[in-house]
Parts: C-alpha cells; sequence; structure tokens
C-alpha cells in the first residue's frame, strides 16, 4: 500500500475532457509533442485524455522514455473523480464541464470548438477567461496556452446562486418574501 | 339579409377575440397581486401546478439549482418534460424529488423533438407538427399554472400553446424563460423568440451584457 500511494501522489495528472461527443481536434491537439512537452515542463507526469465519441486514437505511453504517461477511455460515469484527481483541466466549452472544475478549484484550460456550426460556445469561455477564472484557447494554439499560462493569476470562482431568480418569481405570483 | 347577420356576427367574434388577445398580451409580464392563505389563518396559500421543460446537460444542472431554491409546498405538483431522446435530464429530475422527500407530487413526461440533429428540413415538417401534436396533448393534460424553461427548443412550442390557453382562457398560467448562463452576448433562438413575442411573463438572464440588449430581462446574475 505505501508504496504504491507515495507514486499516486507524486504523479501531477493532467485530465482531457471532450463531454458527450467527440472533439477530435482536442485529443490530436494533446497528443501532439509540444503541448506534451510543455505540460511536462511544468511538472505533469500524467496524460488521462476521455475522447468520447472520437475517431482518433492517442498513443497510449508508459512514461519512462516519453515526456508524459498516457492513458485515455471513451465514456465514465466517474468524471467527477477524475476531476478531483486531476492537478490541471483541459475541458471543451460546454457549460457543465466548465463549472463542475471550476466548482471543484481546479485550474482549468477550455479549448473551443471551431467546427461546430453554432459556436456560441466560444462566449462563456471568454467572459469566464476575462474574468480570470480559467484559461481559452483552440486546438491550434493550446501548447501556447499552456506554455503562457500562470496558474497563481487565476481568480477562484464563486458558485452562483439560483435566490435572485427564486425571490422574482415568487413575488411575481404573489407569494409573500420568507 | 342573412348574408349582413352572418357578417355582423364574423366581425362581432373577431373584434372580441383581437380585444382578448390584447388584454392577454397586456396582462402578461404584470405581477399577480398577494397570494392569500388557502383557508383558515396562518395556513400556506394554494400551491400552483408547475411545468418544468427539462434541456440537456448544462441546461438541466441549472434547473435544477433553481429548483433546489424553489418552495416545494408553492410549486406542487410538479411535471417535468423532456425530449424523449434525453434520459439524462429526468433522471437527474427524479434524483431531485426522490432527495426533497416531500409528500408533495410529481410526475415525468418525455416529449418528441421537432427537430434532430442532422435531420433533413423535408422530414423536419413533418415530425414538427407531430411534436405540437404532442405538446399539445400534453398541455392540456397537464394545464399547468406555472411554467418554468431555461432554454430548449420544445420549451417554444409549449409556451405558445400556454398563451393560447390563456386567450382561450382555458387556463391563466404565468411562464418564466431564464436564459441559459452559456449565452453571454447573444440570447438563444428559443430565448430571442420568447422575448419578441412577448409571451413570457419574466424574462431573466445570467449576465449584465445581455441585460443592456434586452432591457426588458431581468439579470439575475449566475445561477452556477
Amino acid at each position: 500500500m505505501g508504496d504504491s500511494e507515495v507514486d499516486v501522489k507524486a504523479q501531477k495528472t493532467v485530465f482531457v475532457t471532450v463531454g458527450t461527443t467527440s472533439f477530435d481536434a482536442l485529443v490530436r491537439a494533446v497528443d501532439t509533442h509540444e503541448v506534451k512537452e510543455e505540460l511536462s515542463k511544468r511538472g505533469y507526469t500524467r496524460l488521462l485524455i476521455q475522447m468520447g465519441r472520437g475517431s482518433y486514437i492517442p498513443t497510449k505511453a508508459e512514461g519512462g522514455d516519453e515526456p508524459l504517461a498516457v492513458d485515455y477511455f471513451t465514456f465514465s460515469s466517474s468524471i467527477a473523480e477524475h476531476l478531483r484527481a486531476a492537478s490541471l483541466v483541459i475541458s471543451h466549452a460546454g457549460s457543465g464541464s466548465i463549472f463542475e472544475t471550476l466548482r471543484l478549484g481546479k485550474p482549468l484550460i477550455v479549448v473551443v470548438n471551431e467546427d461546430l456550426m453554432d459556436n456560441h460556445q466560444s462566449e462563456l469561455a471568454e467572459e469566464l477567461a476575462d474574468r480570470k477564472h480559467l484559461y481559452y484557447g483552440r486546438p491550434q494554439t493550446l501548447h501556447h496556452v499552456v506554455a503562457d499560462m500562470n496558474l497563481d493569476s487565476l481568480v477562484p470562482y464563486h458558485p452562483g446562486d439560483a435566490t435572485p431568480v427564486a425571490k422574482l418569481i415568487n413575488r411575481f405570483l404573489g407569494f409573500a418574501d420568507d | 339579409m342573412g348574408c349582413a347577420v352572418a357578417i355582423t356576427l364574423l366581425i362581432a367574434a373577431a373584434t372580441l377575440i383581437i380585444t382578448r388577445f390584447l388584454y392577454v398580451l397586456h396582462r402578461t409580464g404584470k405581477p399577480h397581486k398577494p397570494r392569500k392563505p388557502s383557508s383558515s389563518k396562518g395556513s400556506a396559500p394554494q400551491p400552483l401546478s408547475t411545468l418544468i421543460v427539462l434541456g440537456s446537460g448544462g441546461h438541466t444542472a441549472e434547473m435544477i439549482n433553481l429548483l433546489s431554491v424553489l418552495q416545494k409546498d408553492r410549486f406542487a405538483p410538479r411535471f417535468y418534460i423532456a425530449a424523449a431522446t434525453d434520459n439524462m435530464s429526468l433522471q437527474k429530475a427524479r434524483l431531485l424529488e426522490e432527495n426533497a422527500d416531500e409528500s408533495s407530487s410529481s410526475q415525468f413526461m418525455q416529449i418528441y423533438r421537432s427537430r434532430e440533429v442532422g435531420q433533413s428540413y423535408f422530414t423536419s415538417v413533418l415530425t414538427t407538427l407531430i411534436a405540437l401534436a404532442h405538446g399539445l396533448w400534453l398541455m392540456i393534460r397537464i394545464r399547468p399554472q406555472v411554467i418554468l424553461c431555461n432554454g430548449p427548443g420544445t420549451c417554444v412550442p409549449l409556451c405558445v400553446i400556454a398563451f393560447l390557453f390563456k386567450v382561450a382562457g382555458i387556463r391563466w398560467s404565468s411562464v418564466f424563460y431564464v436564459e441559459s448562463i452559456a449565452r453571454v452576448q447573444r440570447l438563444s433562438l428559443s430565448g430571442l423568440l420568447l422575448y419578441k413575442l412577448r409571451i413570457v411573463d419574466q424574462f431573466f438572464v445570467q449576465w449584465p451584457q445581455l441585460q443592456k440588449k434586452y432591457p426588458r430581462a431581468h439579470y439575475v446574475g449566475c445561477l452556477m
């Protein structure tokens, strides 16, 4: 038990998630030598990729000669656990994934899928990046983002609150305030 | 002579309908009077039957956040509707209702989507008609007093049907729309339609930029 636990603790995992569909451009980008090199320079030791329905299969690596150990899977019911265990999260731009990661207080890079027809998703990532809650980029610029990011400058996200909406709805319907 | 009577009746009927239509449009967005206790003093006011239109993924998470702070004894019974292809959302709603552990009842229903991603426009016409008929059938069964929705395309026909129910005097309902947190600069198509049609009583946005562009919207901050 002792040895393996030390191993797990020494690992710094980068968790990549594409969500419920596929995002081959992102998987391909994290699988490039440039990105892996930059991640390794920053002290990350392991790359775990949730690749969804994508057709691009990343190259598995055990570590050793390679800068990073690489592993992947398609889907999992325990994404939350992978997020919790990660030291850095690289995610697609879906709001569910973004807020789940921010709530866990994990450093986050959001990569926008430019192949999507209705690309409203970049709005949210851009806004949250302006507010310094996360970094964001495109698949082609990911290695620059990793090279230039300064995780200490990120501002923790304080989860929102639905009570203002609930209050307005109650008032409109004539219910007394609590 | 008979013809003149028929025309007069027709004009009278049309005037009546248009007047009613304008009245409903005028009343939409006007708050209700304070609710009185249902019977003896001290007891809570009558609960309102509530329809909750669920979207997928992030939309559902936002809606669940809102539902978790709404008083269950005021919004009851609760009817959940999700797209027939979306099992996850109803599962999440069921989980919320189980945790609530209240005596108030809730029901879960699925609705046909007018169009699946990638479907051709020709078959879309037919599926849209089926979806509309199904929506009408569900609305006749539920006749909700409150409708909560936050973005999925399925909520637009349901809100239109709710408005027509008001005009026809079948059921008066209050419709609340919360634009998704993912919308920072521009409204979604559903949001834009409902805003322009003015059939929503209160329209909420989660970013100040949107409130500036759409002044009738209420800015409420982030739900997530």
